[in-house]
């Protein structure tokens, strides 16, 4: 094989590139964390059940979006029986996971989800601050 | 069965220019990333001007893609044989005319990312669903049109009989879509200069007349880079055809400008005196453009009409040049800009396209010239090895179609 | 009866097409403003309208209250550049905003003084009718209303709206907004906004942010199809006047000069 060096060499980078998420993530102790979001302390229940809104819960969100834009209704009955205002940033956020950056970011950094919510709906802690 | 592969075979100067061509789309689409980015914002449009060089383009060149039926209708229904190897040509140009189209407005959207949201809730009451309709239609048609007759012709057989039905279809749709665009101005109560009835026939009249001259161009233009013959009837026909659209073309400007400054009507008069004739002392933000395109028009409609010079195929060039342009401007720059001056609270607000938004609009046209330029390449190349290996005429084929 | 595969088609074809042709022609034909279907003629429950009191404006010079508290109320971006502004209701001069009512002989009585302007809510609405959507539709009790997650940035309503009421989000809004709100989402670039009468507010039986904060209570709000509302006790005791109503839009906002 005269072209052994450059086959060599060829067939060690394109390894090295195709395992490169294996061997950063090794080098940066981050393979065996997971999102770990931190859960809400005020509220016990949620307004669906958990495995209903770790499967669907942007499901959830653009139902309430399209009851409360395009119906004018407001209110959710959720299956516990009580009745919450449906509002991002009036019920999730401000009522159950008041930090957005520790909850809902920290899952979607991780899954590398970019939702464009937050381009219009305000994060409560943002409030009376100039959005620069 | 779509011979790309005659598109990527040819000689060192057809690779400079799609290399180009290339090169003009590749500049327009890092500027519309920035666009993407920035916002809309980066282009010349404003809170009054909302529409403005790309929604202008869309309308020149739909009504250059609906004027293909100005060759595929003397020639499918009225037998005129003269534009045997015209019409294919014909047909590429409306097609790549309805891409440019298509992508004018997708480049024009806030939120292009979210097209399929007008397929997805259809609106019947809006025009500009059936817009969409329309012009994905004609791209279809068109484009089963133009490959179910090439590759006939390359293998040297007649087309499927279904086809002609189809080519039928194609001429009520390419009047159908000028129309709807029109439809699109017309119907608005608070925009007076786009508020006539004329409107649609206007559209028509210019789409008839900017589209064959095209056509005539780029058919002087392959004959002289390749020696591929239309035939001097064939340019000469669509000649007369150019000469008729342009005449009825200024006629309904000229019917436009008497009800305007007859009638004194301060909703119809002042527009065309921001365009024309001026606005006593306030500034007119389109008198410029508006004169040149008069100019350029009424230059054009006598090099047509002097049988002299349209015989003459050097005058002819330069009649159609100008044809050309001035319906441009007329329809790409002058229409849809004009209609936003003044504002629905009386301003005259001016607007001047930005570095950015014309050079997106230039990487679309060369989206378009690119599509022409391999269009062409792959016709004349079927034609060139159907010539080379049969002895009879090359259009039997599609003569054999009656 | 004996029948070719052919057609069969050819006949099942054109029943398909017969359908579709009558359910166009049907939505065609109704080319109403975006209502949910309610009998023809009936009159509407509520038809929420808004009465401008030009006199009681004029008489705090300067004043901009019903501005701020709008543009607060809903994150309205402040963007200096005239080309790129935003706004959901505003002033203009009297001949701008009635033009078919100036006349050269006017007078500085009303010349010089400001008109305040806002979406209209038109019973029948052009903007409506182009959206191509539904991004913009007429709500049952009259508002016109806008879904931010479904426009697509066409502009189309920017143009068909006869009062350049609507404004288009040419660039990110959120730099230019002073102090965040909370309780009312921002929007976001590439879509178009316009005066909502305060839907939101309305819900929790507020009156909107614009005729809460008028100190002279020169923008009166209320349901005009009550025949004991403030609104409709106005307009069936005074003159007043709408604008460009020769275009058939009938607006919803009335104008006490």
């Amino acid at each position: 094989m005269r072209d052994r060096g450059v086959i060599y060499t060829g067939l060690l980078t394109f390894l090295a590139l195709m395992t490169f998420p294996v061997w950063h993530d090794l080098a940066a102790k981050t393979t065996s964390r997971g999102p770990e979001p931190v859960m809400p302390t005020r509220e016990k229940l949620c307004v669906a059940p958990l495995s209903y809104m770790r499967t669907s819960h942007m499901n959830m969100l653009m139902d309430w979006r399209d009851a409360v834009v395009r119906h004018d209704v407001h209110s959710f009955k959720a299956y516990n029986g009580k009745t919450y205002n449906m509002s991002l940033t009036g019920t999730c956020l401000t009522g159950c996971h008041t930090n957005k950056a520790e909850f809902c970011d920290r899952c979607h950094n991780y899954a590398g989800v970019s939702v464009y919510c937050w381009d219009c709906h305000v994060d409560p802690k943002m409030a009376g601050r100039s959005a620069k | 069965m779509f011979m790309i592969e005659k598109a990527v075979v040819g000689s060192r100067r057809y690779w400079t220019w799609v290399l180009c061509l290339c090169g003009v789309v590749g500049v327009g689409f890092l500027c519309y990333l920035r666009q993407l980015h920035y916002g809309l914002g980066i282009t010349g449009m404003s809170r009054n001007v909302t529409w403005g060089l790309y929604i202008g383009q869309f309308t020149f060149l739909v009504g250059v893609a609906a004027s293909a039926v100005m060759v595929v209708l003397p020639y499918y229904l009225h037998n005129h044989k003269e534009f045997t190897r015209m019409t294919i040509l014909g047909e590429f140009l409306a097609i790549s005319a309805v891409t440019m189209c298509m992508l004018f407005i997708f480049v024009d959207m806030g939120q292009p990312w979210r097209i399929m949201n007008v397929l997805l809730y259809p609106t019947p009451r809006s025009m500009m669903f059936w817009d969409m309709v329309s012009l994905s239609g004609y791209l279809v048609l068109n484009a089963v049109i133009a490959l179910i007759t090439l590759d006939a012709e390359r293998k040297g057989i007649a087309p499927a009989r279904w086809i002609k039905p189809v080519i039928l279809l194609s001429i009520p749709w390419a009047i159908s879509i000028h129309t709807v665009t029109a439809f699109l101005y017309s119907g608005l109560p608070g925009r007076s200069f786009w508020l006539t009835a004329i409107l649609a026939p206007r559209f028509l009249a210019s789409a008839f007349a900017s589209g064959p001259a095209l056509l005539i161009l780029l058919c002087m233009l392959l004959r002289k880079l390749t020696g591929y013959e239309v035939g001097t009837k064939a340019i000469r026909s669509l000649a007369v055809i150019v000469t008729y659209a342009m005449i009825i073309n200024v006629f309904f400007l000229l019917m436009e400008l008497f009800t305007s400054f007859y009638s004194q009507i301060p909703a119809l008069t002042e527009h065309f005196q921001n365009l024309y004739t001026g606005l006593h002392g306030e500034p007119a933000p389109m008198l410029v453009w508006g004169r040149i395109s008069l100019a350029l028009m009424a230059i054009a409609l006598l090099l047509l009409l002097a049988p002299a010079t349209r015989k003459n195929e050097g005058m002819l060039a330069a009649a159609c040049a100008v044809t050309f342009i001035g319906l441009w401007v007329d329809k790409g720059i002058c229409l849809v800009v004009s209609g936003f001056m003044p504002s629905p609270l009386g301003v005259m607000t001016s607007y001047k396209p930005t570095l950015p938004e014309v050079l997106i609009s230039l990487g679309v046209w060369a989206i378009g010239a690119l599509m022409i330029t391999i269009f062409y390449k792959i016709t004349l190349s079927v034609r060139e090895a159907a010539e080379a290996s049969t002895e009879e005429c090359v259009a039997t084929p599609i003569t054999a179609l009656k | 009866m004996k029948i070719s595969r052919k057609r069969f088609l050819q006949i099942g074809g054109l029943t398909l097409c017969a359908v579709a042709c009558k359910t166009a022609v049907g939505e065609l034909l109704d080319i109403g403003e975006g209502n949910s279907p309610s009998a023809p003629g009936a009159a509407p429950a509520t038809r929420w309208a808004m009465v401008v009191d030009t006199a009681k404006c004029f008489k705090k010079d300067g004043c901009t209250d019903c501005i701020r508290a709008c543009n607060k109320a809903h994150n309205v971006p402040a963007i200096n550049d005239a080309n790129h502004e935003v706004k959901w209701i505003w002033k203009e001069s009297f001949e701008n905003a009635l033009p078919s009512q100036a006349n050269p002989y006017g007078g500085e009585k009303f010349r010089d003084k400001p008109v305040m302007v806002l979406c209209n809510h038109c019973d029948k609405p052009p903007c409506v009718r182009v959206c191509p959507t539904q991004a913009t539709w007429k709500r049952e009790d009259g508002i016109v209303m806008m879904d931010w997650h479904r426009c697509i940035g066409c502009r189309y309503c920017v143009a068909a709206c006869p009062y350049g009421s609507r404004s288009f989000n040419w660039v990110d809004p959120r730099p230019y907004i002073a102090e965040l709100n909370p309780s009312f989402p921002t929007r976001t670039k590439g879509v178009v906004e316009k005066c909502n009468f305060c839907e939101e507010r309305l819900v929790n039986g507020q009156l909107p942010a614009c005729v809460a904060a008028c100190p002279e209570k020169a923008l009166v709000f209320g349901n005009v199809a009550d025949p004991k509302s403030d609104v409709r006790q106005i307009l069936e005791s005074r003159f007043t006047l709408r604008r460009k109503p020769e275009l058939g839009t009938q607006p919803n906002v009335f104008y006490l000069v």
